[in-house]
């Protein structure tokens, strides 16, 4: 019992570590190069998800913290007293919103190349281009009749 | 100005980066990157000589306190690793000129100095800064400009597409771990600063609390760190994407990426989780020890069976940062001051070696071994050059690598590891192997018809391979400088966070 | 993706709602400094206009719209705004990014953190540096990425 109880008081780690689980998963397991660029956007997710869930801070009464906002009408002493609302850490919903902009910029780069692949190889299967790969027919320049002498393997 | 030199060694290039995408056609994006990689070369002795003299130097940006905002601080560990980053910067940039010209399509030249740019501010910022988080971001911008440069390698060989490809992957994946250990850190100290980290942690560890999160942290930054560093079993995105990428962008990659992973490796394990924990607690001495060596041994096998010279050239990297990962796993003075000295003479050398072959493909558009047939007659300055790198690969006495591994195998006696040492040895037999495969080509092969009529490549390209490559010998002659450097710098990793207070 | 345009509806509506849009963008990047919001969000919500607009009315008219050299040159600017602004207090005697001498502080004067209009200037033209980068890059991307698919 104790087990599904400490399993049901982290239920937030618990989604973090199944979707980021899922994402790696992918990245190994799948043999596109899309569905691993996509898995790996997947994975940093989870992570995200991970840093969010421990920005909640809980009052002593266990409610949760509020949205760290800076309201007008609030005196900043009030803020700052031990009796005034308690916030949530604001700091890891900053480096995740940084930390999203890299993965979004990671999944640009990732696809970029990913485009150039289709059009060098022809395929974006990772087996087909490792058997292409193997059959060295790809020394020299890319030019349009190299291009279509490695697509035509496939 | 003098005191915000930490900040304009990272603001500078991240400026000139952008403003580089302005500067038009021919050769002024290279101009202009000369410029800013030399001032900030300039820079990086500057402060290493303050660091030297004055101890660690601490910047606070936005003059928030270095609890709330981010710090970079140097000390005579990172001030020692800038100034062998911009150094090599600086000379690859000189001679990136024609070789990129030569590679690259003239309406890309601004697009290709603007990422350069922007992966050397990536790697200086992580080495500079003494916050965690930062590391993570400025890792991603060297990264993410680094796979762009490696993937622009495709108009000569497309598996450079492919390799680039991998290396985003892979290197996603280890910055992610990284990005993770950092998280479960944060969770239990509540702070991003280095120096704060460590402190809180020692506490932390002192109490025995939070000793899994504490360990489960360590294993993730373990793990994506050695894959950024390309350890043994983790190295599959390296010998490709060094192979196919430009020839000046792999002579930057080689000396500088993997470099500054070692020193991030170095400064998590000495400087924030403490020598006592990462070598008394958890025991990684072997794993690591064990990874390492294995990897010098498997690494040389198969830098002796590659065709294609930079090939050879990239595994061999691969065994020397075995070395490097020996050096500091030991957990002694000796070991650490072997792998920080090391990673400046491994960097010439294979920087110089890389832009020895980049002149090879300039005169003849590849680096296969059938192409390096004959070509001592041909190309003797760069050839010449060449087998000098080589001889320091192999830790020639009187050359740079023998420096390193003088230590490193100190180092192994001190801790009583003779196994180790015959790793060492063993690894420099087989490094004698693939140099000396090259090197006969070179001087006693028969020149392919295509290669007849190679010339000695251009001035300036020769002149920056010899002053890498000089360099490094002239380190292995008089080594007491870096040294001394690479010792201090040792001892401050030692004592645990680099002596910052 | 060309008839996109012949919907009256889709047409209207977009034309309609990419002004509101727009000023929301801007309003998220302006508020940043004191609450949820910023550069990020704001840029991304501006560029979801113009990629509405390239949605509906189709590519050409999108980059008659937004030239992309100028979109590019803009995605530059926006970083050099940033870093710009950073060494402006560097130059005017404070850290990199110390807003406090934005507007250069009386001699002798004590500066602290959170007072007065120089640092609220300083993150403004910071939330914009960033706003104007995130918005043009996420035009380029998808720029780039409709070449490709009619290509």
């Amino acid at each position: 019992m104790n087990f599904i109880e400490a399993a049901s008081d982290h239920y937030n780690y618990w989604i973090a570590v199944i979707v980021m689980m899922i994402g790696l998963y992918g990245v190994i397991a799948k043999r596109n190069i899309v569905k691993q660029a996509i898995s790996l956007g997947l994975f940093q997710t989870g992570i995200f998800l991970l840093y969010i869930s421990m920005a909640v801070v809980f009052t002593p009464d266990g409610k949760m913290g509020e949205a760290p906002v800076k309201h007008s009408e609030r005196l900043a002493a009030d803020v700052l007293s031990v009796a005034g609302p308690v916030y949530d850490n604001p700091l890891p919903h900053v480096l995740m919103l940084t930390a999203i902009v890299v993965s979004v910029s990671i999944l640009a780069v990732a696809l970029a190349i990913i485009v150039n692949i289709k059009r060098c190889y022809g395929t974006v299967e990772e087996d087909e281009i490792l058997d292409i790969e193997a059959q060295g027919l790809l020394d020299g320049p890319d030019t349009k009749s190299n291009r279509e002498k490695a697509g035509a393997l496939v | 100005m003098i005191d915000s030199i930490p900040a304009l060694m990272v603001v500078l290039p991240l400026m000139a980066g952008v403003i580089t995408v302005f500067t038009g056609k021919g050769d002024k994006p290279w101009a202009w990157a000369t410029a800013i990689t030399g001032i900030v070369f300039a820079m990086s002795i500057a402060l290493l000589a303050e660091v030297t003299a004055h101890g660690p130097v601490t910047y606070n940006f936005g003059n928030w306190p270095s609890q709330y905002g981010i710090a970079y601080t140097i000390d005579a560990m990172n001030g020692f690793v800038l100034f062998v980053v911009s150094l090599i910067a600086a000379v690859t940039t000189y001679y990136s000129r024609l070789s990129v010209k030569d590679e690259i399509p003239n309406d890309r030249l601004h697009i290709f100095y603007a990422l350069w740019l922007l992966t050397i501010c990536g790697l200086l910022g992580i080495t500079i800064t003494g916050d965690t988080f930062n590391v993570y971001v400025l890792l991603e911008i060297s990264s993410l400009t680094l796979y762009a440069l490696i993937a622009m390698g495709y108009r000569r060989d497309r598996r450079a597409l492919t390799a680039s490809l991998r290396y985003v992957i892979l290197g996603s994946v280890g910055a992610s771990f990284l990005l993770l250990g950092i998280g479960y850190l944060m969770m239990i100290t509540g702070t991003l600063n280095m120096v704060d980290m460590h402190d809180r942690l020692q506490v932390l560890i002192h109490n025995d609390e939070y000793s899994r999160t504490i360990m489960v942290a360590y294993a993730f930054l373990l793990v994506g760190l050695s894959l950024k560093l390309a350890l043994f079993p983790l190295h599959m995105w390296l010998p490709n994407a060094y192979t196919y990428a430009p020839s000046a962008v792999t002579g930057l990659v080689a000396a500088t990426a993997t470099k500054v992973a070692v020193y991030m490796t170095i400064r998590f394990l000495f400087g924030i989780f403490g020598r006592d924990f990462s070598f008394g607690a958890v025991e990684s001495s072997d794993v690591l020890l064990t990874c390492a060596g294995l990897g010098v041994l498997y690494t040389g096998i198969q830098a002796a069976r590659q065709n294609n010279v930079k090939s050879v050239l990239a595994w061999s990297s691969l065994g020397q940062i075995g070395y490097i990962v020996i050096g500091f796993s030991l957990n002694n003075e000796n070991g650490l001051t072997g792998s920080v000295v090391h990673i400046l003479n491994h960097a010439l050398i294979k920087g110089g070696m890389f832009l020895a072959l980049g002149c090879v493909a300039y005169r003849l558009g590849g680096t296969r071994l059938t192409h390096l047939k004959g070509l001592g007659r041909k190309m003797p300055w760069t050839m010449a050059a060449f087998t000098a790198g080589g001889l320091g690969l192999i830790g020639f006495p009187l050359t740079g690598g023998f420096i390193g591994k003088w230590y490193i195998g100190l180092g192994a006696l001190d801790a009583g590891n003779w196994l180790i040492l015959v790793v060492i040895m063993l690894g420099s037999l087989l490094a004698v192997i693939y140099v000396f495969r090259v090197v006969y080509a070179i001087y006693f092969g028969e020149a392919e018809p295509d290669s007849v009529h190679a010339t000695e490549a251009p001035a300036s390209m020769v002149v920056c391979t010899w002053i890498l490559i000089g360099m490094s010998l002239v380190c292995g002659l008089w080594s007491e400088w870096s040294v001394d450097l690479a010792a201090n710098a040792a001892k401050a990793m030692l004592a645990g966070f680099g002596g910052a207070h | 993706m060309k008839n996109m345009e012949d919907q009256v509806v889709l047409r209207v509506f977009s034309k309609i709602m990419i002004p509101f849009i727009i000023i929301f963008g801007f309003y998220v990047i302006t508020h940043g400094e004191l609450g949820p919001g910023g550069g990020f969000q704001g840029g991304v919500i501006l560029a979801s206009a113009f990629i509405l607009y390239g949605l509906v009315f189709g590519k050409d008219q999108l980059a008659e719209a937004a030239p992309p050299r100028v979109v590019e040159g803009l995605a530059a600017f926006g970083v050099l705004l940033y870093s710009g602004v950073g060494a402006w207090c560097l130059l005017a005697g404070g850290n990199f990014l110390d807003y406090s001498y934005i507007i250069p502080p009386a001699e002798g004067a004590v500066i602290p953190h959170l007072d007065g209009g120089a640092e609220i200037w300083g993150m403004i033209l910071v939330e914009y540096g960033v706003g104007i980068t995130v918005c043009t890059v996420m035009i380029t991307v998808y720029n780039m990425i409709t070449e490709e698919a009619e290509a």
